[in-house]
């Protein structure tokens, strides 16, 4: 590269940086005051830059208007964001960790419909901003003039949250609660509106971000997940709650970005190496190495421990007589089913099946073990491939189906090693970044994995080709996948693991080596999840890059806090009921995820303790 | 001023706290005494709201509390100083006091920060100063500042004493009973004995859970068996 060609991509970096930085600098205030890890943060950016665009073609193409709309767009941003608070999470903050979670994912699912139903699938191009559609000549290349004030605007924003956060008695308010918010309130300071202000203020950063980014990128979509991916990476890599590291994190991560594509493709050695489509994966690489070096982020601290009325789990009890009774009994309907059901029953309950292995194999590391996995679609997805392409490359079906789950242990050993390292959100936005570099790999591999094309053509054997047969084998799997894990949560190997997670100093000082427990523990969960997605490749055919990407391990939260974290059999009820209710819902409406996210709402404020453990918990009172 | 009746308290099911009654008058100055885990600690903390009563009436001038968020019991004018201090170790001495800022009120002293640092001439020399780069002495007159920024009419000391080198105890001492004669209401947590008669009125004497003694200090002081029974260790 010539030395105007790196300016050029420099200052690329810093252009894109800027919209980065104000979505993450919201992301990371959010979180540091209310601890919620706000998925729909993303949504609120889609949000804006849809508005921005409609808000800009009402008032017309003049910069009065552009930036008029511009403003708006995110100030409706933190009204939509207020009102969220208000409404909907201020019911939550007592409720499990995870649980918030799912419920700002269920928002992000009637965000997204809200989005198709008002702006229709199509891409929507913004406007050029009226006096600043020009270019430059900076080093003799041209620059948009546009892009120079996105790169004056970064650290303008910065300064004006520095200011607000030391000099006003508001910032100290949120300083002080985002230190120990239990101690402020017995000060006097009235959680609710210092929460309900800073969804606001955080809110109107990613509907700002969303907007301010109308010239450069067009409204899809797909943005609100792709971006709250990249935000969670700067959050962490800055350093969670920390202002100034996520401007640090956004210019390192766009900085990084902007080169890779400016390098292009480089020819060493004989090989070929594409730097442009490293992009996808770059962010997650950086943020893995920052992780295990700088376990809290390049400017973040030992998060504090929560403090207020701790939330102990309840030691799992031994399965009653009438649980078993009743296992027994669905295992015998499930077994007489291909006699009782017709050909569609069958693939739903195939499906079924597959996904409560799943479900149980993730519950297994975020309920027992408690490391709270965001990204365990990757060995879902790695089961899948490597099952498909031992089928086509190696060896015949019935090894195939077995070299699936091995290649998802490898995976899992080897991701699974990084993150015992780190705990609470750290470890789930790690383990998401491993997902999301498996998904990258898989995604742009095209020679090898067939790229967004996936595997086509994976079937089972003659001899297990019929449905009943192969409902059979899924039967047979699943069911004997599930009670193994079950099992070792009685062993000694789950008494550990659960010691370990409800006090990792005792359990070291009796001599439990924490981290080679966890370790395990998070490969046979991801070697079940491995026979879980092997089970599925050869069901369906064929496989695409969506069984690894995000909306999967999503799906794998939702079905297991649908079913309730404290019990066993909850993560399996919540794959029936979110596998049959998508099936359901997919099939009479266009707006399934609105639908979706709805119903989950009304479950999560119904039942803050999922359905099983609410039905536990009336069950227990009706005895005592 | 203050009163407590029938409470009990509990720690998801370890049940600490049973039928307590206590009660401060105004200007009053209260020890709860009781050894280490006692649930001396868990009585101050079910008082200002942190943790959720089973059941019991806690009266602030009259008016039940007991079913109000923390910061609306601040609100009404009781202060509560935590064991652990809980300074905001990322703010300075005067955002701290910023903090626990609220409205003057009729019926409890008025607090600026120059009043404070009267009372506590070391804070105001260091009032930019990180809360966490101080010493656990000037931490403790630090939280207790902070909390009457509240301006309230009563507070809950939780183990004033506890970790701090002999002089700033007895400058400890010296502030309570300024307190006092400023007219606050104060329930001090102590298992510190001779602490409690340098500072207080009267005593309950707190031992698991059940408060099994109470009394003015004089007459604990007489009540040789008393305190041998449930203080020494």
């Amino acid at each position: 590269m010539t030395a105007s060609a790196i300016l050029i991509q420099f200052l690329n970096g810093l252009a894109s940086a800027s919209s980065l930085f104000f979505v993450a600098a919201g992301l990371s205030l959010i979180f540091g005051v209310t601890r919620i890890v706000n998925f729909a943060h993303g949504s609120l950016y889609m949000l804006g830059t849809y508005m921005g665009c409609s808000l800009v073609e009402y008032f017309g193409r003049t910069p009065l208007g552009f930036w008029g709309g511009v403003l708006i767009a995110g100030l409706a941003a933190a009204l939509i964001g207020a009102m969220i608070e208000a409404t909907l999470l201020r019911r939550l903050y007592q409720a499990p960790e995870l649980l918030q979670l799912l419920a700002t994912f269920a928002l992000v699912l009637v965000i997204k419909d809200f989005a198709l139903w008002a702006w229709g699938p199509e891409d929507v191009l913004g406007p050029r901003a009226p006096g600043l559609d020009g270019a430059v000549t900076i080093a003799g290349r041209a620059f948009p003039e546009y892009d120079l004030l996105l790169i004056a605007l970064g650290p303008v924003v910065l300064g004006l949250l520095w200011l607000l956060l030391t000099r006003t008695r508001w910032g100290s308010l949120v300083r002080a609660a985002t230190e120990d918010r239990e101690m402020a309130g017995a000060l006097g300071v009235n959680q609710g509106w210092l929460f309900t202000g800073v969804f606001a203020l955080g809110s109107l950063l990613a509907g700002f971000g969303g907007a301010v980014n109308i010239p450069r990128e067009p409204a899809t979509l797909m943005m609100d997940l792709s971006i709250i991916s990249d935000v969670f990476v700067v959050v962490v890599v800055g350093g969670m709650g920390s202002i100034p590291g996520a401007f640090l994190a956004a210019l390192l991560i766009s900085e990084i970005k902007a080169f890779c594509i400016g390098i292009g493709e480089v020819h060493a050695y004989g090989i070929d190496i594409s730097f442009s489509k490293l992009t996808l994966v770059v962010e997650f690489i950086v943020m893995a190495i920052v992780l295990v070096i700088r376990p809290w982020g390049l400017l973040g601290r030992a998060a504090s421990v929560a403090r207020g009325p701790g939330t102990l789990e309840d030691p799992l009890r031994s399965p009653s007589r009438h649980l078993l009774a009743l296992g027994v009994a669905v295992l015998g309907v499930l077994v007489l089913m291909p006699v009782l059901g017709d050909a569609y029953t069958l693939v739903l309950l195939g499906d079924i099946l597959v996904f409560a292995l799943f479900s149980v194999s993730l519950h297994f590391i975020i309920g027992p073990a408690g490391m709270h996995s965001f990204g365990h679609a990757a060995y879902f997805g790695l089961g899948a491939y490597g099952a498909a392409l031992a089928l086509k490359h190696l060896v015949p079906m019935e090894a195939a189906l077995f070299a699936g789950p091995f290649v998802a242990a490898l995976g899992a050993v080897v991701f699974g090693w990084f993150c015992v390292r780190l705990s609470g959100v750290y470890l789930a936005m790690l383990t998401l970044a491993f997902a999301q570099i498996t998904w990258s790999v898989v995604f742009q591999w095209d020679s090898f994995t067939g790229g967004s094309n996936g595997v086509v053509d994976v079937w089972p054997a003659a001899w297990l080709g019929s449905k009943t047969a192969y409902y059979y084998l899924t039967l047979v799997l699943a069911t004997a996948g599930i009670l193994l894990l079950w099992r070792m949560l009685y062993a000694p190997f789950g008494y550990a693991l659960r010691a370990v997670r409800d006090s990792p100093l005792r359990a070291d000082a009796i001599g439990i080596d924490a981290r080679r427990f966890q370790w395990a523990g998070f490969s046979l969960a991801g070697l079940f999840a491995g026979l879980a997605g092997a089970l599925y490749a050869f069901s369906k055919g064929s496989i695409s890059p969506e069984v690894v990407a995000i909306p999967r391990s999503v799906d794998g939260l939702v079905m297991v806090l649908l079913g309730g974290i404290q019990t066993l059999t909850g993560p399996v009820a919540g794959a029936a009921v979110f596998t049959w209710l998508q099936d359901t819902i997919a099939r009479n409406t266009d707006f399934w995820r609105a639908t979706l996210g709805v119903i989950i709402l009304i479950l999560v404020l119904a039942f803050p303790q999922g359905a099983t453990g609410m039905l536990r918990r009336r069950f227990a009172r009706e005895q005592s | 001023m203050l009163s407590v009746r029938g409470l009990n308290a509990a720690y998801g099911r370890a049940h600490i706290l049973f039928d307590i009654a206590l009660r401060a008058s105004k200007g009053e100055v209260v020890v709860l005494l009781g050894r280490n885990g006692a649930g001396k600690s868990t009585t101050l903390k079910s008082i200002i709201g942190l943790l959720r009563p089973l059941s019991g009436e806690i009266l602030m001038r009259e008016r039940s509390v007991s079913r109000l968020k923390p910061y609306q019991i601040a609100r009404l004018g009781l202060g509560y100083v935590p064991e652990e201090r809980r300074i905001f170790t990322d703010l300075t001495v005067m955002e701290n006091l910023e903090v626990g800022r609220q409205a003057r009120r009729e019926d409890a002293p008025y607090w600026t920060p120059t009043r404070l640092f009267e009372l506590f001439p070391n804070l105001g020399r260091m009032q930019d100063r990180l809360g966490g780069r101080m010493s656990g002495g000037e931490q403790q007159m630090l939280t207790i500042a902070r909390t009457l920024m509240g301006n309230p009419a009563a507070i809950l000391l939780d183990e004033p004493s506890e970790g701090l080198a002999p002089v700033i105890v007895e400058q400890m001492a010296l502030t309570i009973r300024a307190l006092k004669q400023e007219g606050l209401t104060v329930l001090v947590s102590e298992q510190n004995l001779r602490f409690a008669h340098a500072v207080a009125d009267r005593a309950y004497i707190i031992e698991k859970g059940h408060i099994r003694y109470s009394g003015t200090m004089s007459d604990l002081e007489s009540n040789g068996a008393v305190r041998e029974q449930y203080l020494s260790v």
